[in-house]
């Protein structure tokens, strides 16, 4: 069900498709065309950036408060439910909220701070830092998924070594890097593949809080070939988009079954 | 060993106070401005609202088409997860029960399918369900997001049947049993709990799904309840509590799923990604 309708977008992607009319064969004008677009990279370039923010704030966030809450032995499928909270609401009810309660200059938060205390821009309007801002919003909803796999990796941790390392008078950080991190590296590598895969295939929030704009600032791979599609009805640029994005998802999914490779073998 | 437990204790509260405060603060600031005035939200969005009027509620229910929205969340959601089940269970059996030559590049072939965009045949999809009109026919939709769920629902099943012991297919096998009759009898009822979490999983994914839906369920009789709400977003950002209702509207059903089933839903999400 996914291969065949992958296989028209492979060769729809060297041609001039409108949606409606027959396809004319373009060659790799399409590709040129993309190579030599300001926004497209622009798009990589954001989509690079989105890919490094999600490997280090999320996942660092996300090791130390599974880590903390290895030590709350009572009130931790509390935290587990409130942290995971963000992540299973709606995207279109979590970036409404965002920028209509807390960014927006003349409802939100923010702005009722810039009128009493100290005046802010609206974040998500400025080139410089829309992207960031979009970004954060994300994180503030996907982090608490990374907590709670890294928590159930962290549990399977044999408490034999835990306990040798207490009496050997190892410090709370000591254990951390010597024995929990260790142990849980299979599951650290395997968030680092998803990660990058879903970093270049994010578009809900991005698509709902600022549709790639200002000025295309925020624009991505995933919104770029959307917009080209049903907004410019340019279908074959569009799905030449995509065939880059899946390069990407392509390398993630080989590299993992690379480091895979002892377990899979049968 | 226990001194240095309780001299961290205070920081380590601190910290997880915190991150409790961030995770929560938006939600609670929706619920809170979905009981007040647009005028009241404008002068002071953290102030307590006044009454707890459901005028807001109303206006949102209306005003987000939510009755047929529910509707057709509610066939879109449950048709996904069936047909995602019912497949994903059948393809699982026969690979968790024969060994797979190339299972390297199946595996490969699966990831795969996970990875690729959803943009990849989303575009071509759209204009030939178009020409089949099937734009806004919600089963219709349904194989789509069903298709997309699969691989990941496969494989995951695939690993829950790998623990029922192949002994188990062995007796019945020499009872005279069909394969399709293992599958019935034997294996189906013993992975039941694998296809509930698979189901959780897959209706929770349904249920807030937004580019797919927004695509292929175009038109107001096709709406879901997030469609509805991001229609409403468009048409009636200018009152905040009517807005703040909605969304309170639409995620009320995952929260009460997820407060029944928490366990279900956190075995769903570390099940692949922890190796037990």
């Amino acid at each position: 069900m996914i291969f065949v309708p992958a296989l028209m977008t492979l060769v729809l992607a060297f041609t001039a498709w409108d949606g409606v009319s027959k396809p004319v064969w373009l060659g790799l004008d399409n590709f040129r065309d993309l190579l030599n677009d300001v926004i497209f990279w622009r798009a990589i370039f954001n989509n690079v950036k989105w890919t490094l923010i999600f490997l280090t704030v999320p996942m660092a966030i996300a090791l130390v408060v599974a880590s903390l809450l290895l030590t709350r032995r009572r009130s931790q499928a509390v935290y587990q439910s409130i942290f995971l909270l963000p992540y299973i609401l709606s995207p279109i009810a979590n970036a409404s909220i965002w920028s209509n309660m807390i960014f927006d200059q003349r409802s939100g938060v923010l702005g009722y701070f810039s009128r009493h205390l100290l005046a802010m821009h609206d974040p998500l309007g400025h080139v410089s830092t829309a992207l960031y801002t979009v970004a954060s919003v994300d994180i503030w909803h996907f982090w608490g998924y990374l907590a709670i796999v890294f928590f159930a990796a962290m549990r399977q941790v044999p408490s034999e070594q835990l306990e040798a390392a207490y009496l050997e008078g190892a410090s709370g950080w000591q254990i951390f890097r010597h024995i929990t991190l260790p142990n849980i590296v299979p599951t650290i590598a395997l968030m680092f593949v998803i990660v990058t895969i879903f970093s270049f295939l994010t578009f809900d929030y991005v698509y709902l809080m600022t549709a790639g704009g200002p000025a295309h600032s925020t624009e991505l791979l995933s919104t770029l070939a959307y917009g080209l599609a049903f907004r410019s009805f340019e279908v074959g640029k569009a799905t030449a988009v995509a065939l880059f994005m899946s390069l990407f998802g392509l390398v993630a999914a080989y590299s993992y079954v690379w480091m895979n490779r002892e377990s899979l073998r049968q | 060993m226990i001194r240095s437990y309780q001299r961290s204790q205070l920081p380590d509260r601190l910290l997880l106070g915190l991150v409790v405060l961030v995770s929560l603060a938006p939600l609670l600031l929706m619920l809170v401005n979905a009981f007040k005035q647009h005028a009241d939200i404008v002068e002071n969005p953290l102030s307590l609202p006044h009454s707890l009027t459901m005028t807001n509620f109303k206006a949102a229910w209306i005003g987000g088409h939510f009755t047929v929205g529910l509707l057709n969340s509610v066939l879109l959601t449950g048709t996904t997860v069936l047909v995602t089940v019912a497949l994903g269970s059948l393809a699982a059996f026969p690979l968790a029960r024969h060994r797979i030559r190339l299972w390297k590049l199946v595996t490969l072939y699966f990831l795969c399918s996970v990875t690729v965009p959803i943009q990849l045949f989303l575009f071509p999809l759209y204009f030939f369900y178009a020409r089949l009109s099937l734009i806004g026919n919600v089963f219709a939709t349904a194989l789509i997001i069903a298709a997309v769920n699969l691989p990941l629902s496969v494989m995951l099943l695939r690993t829950y049947i790998l623990t029922i012991p192949p002994e188990l297919d062995d007796a019945a096998f020499i009872d005279g049993a069909s394969p399709w009759q293992i599958f019935c009898y034997v294996i189906f009822p013993l992975m039941k709990p694998g296809c509930v979490t698979v189901a959780v999983i897959v209706a929770l994914n349904t249920w807030n799904e937004f580019l797919i839906t927004s695509t292929f369920q175009q038109g107001d009789a096709g709406f879901t309840m997030t469609l509805g709400y991001h229609a409403m977003a468009g048409a009636m950002s200018a009152d905040l509590g009517i807005m703040m209702a909605g969304a309170c509207i639409i995620i009320v059903p995952i929260i009460v799923l997820f407060l029944f089933l928490q366990r279900l839903f956190v075995d769903g999400m570390t099940s692949g990604a922890v190796k037990g």
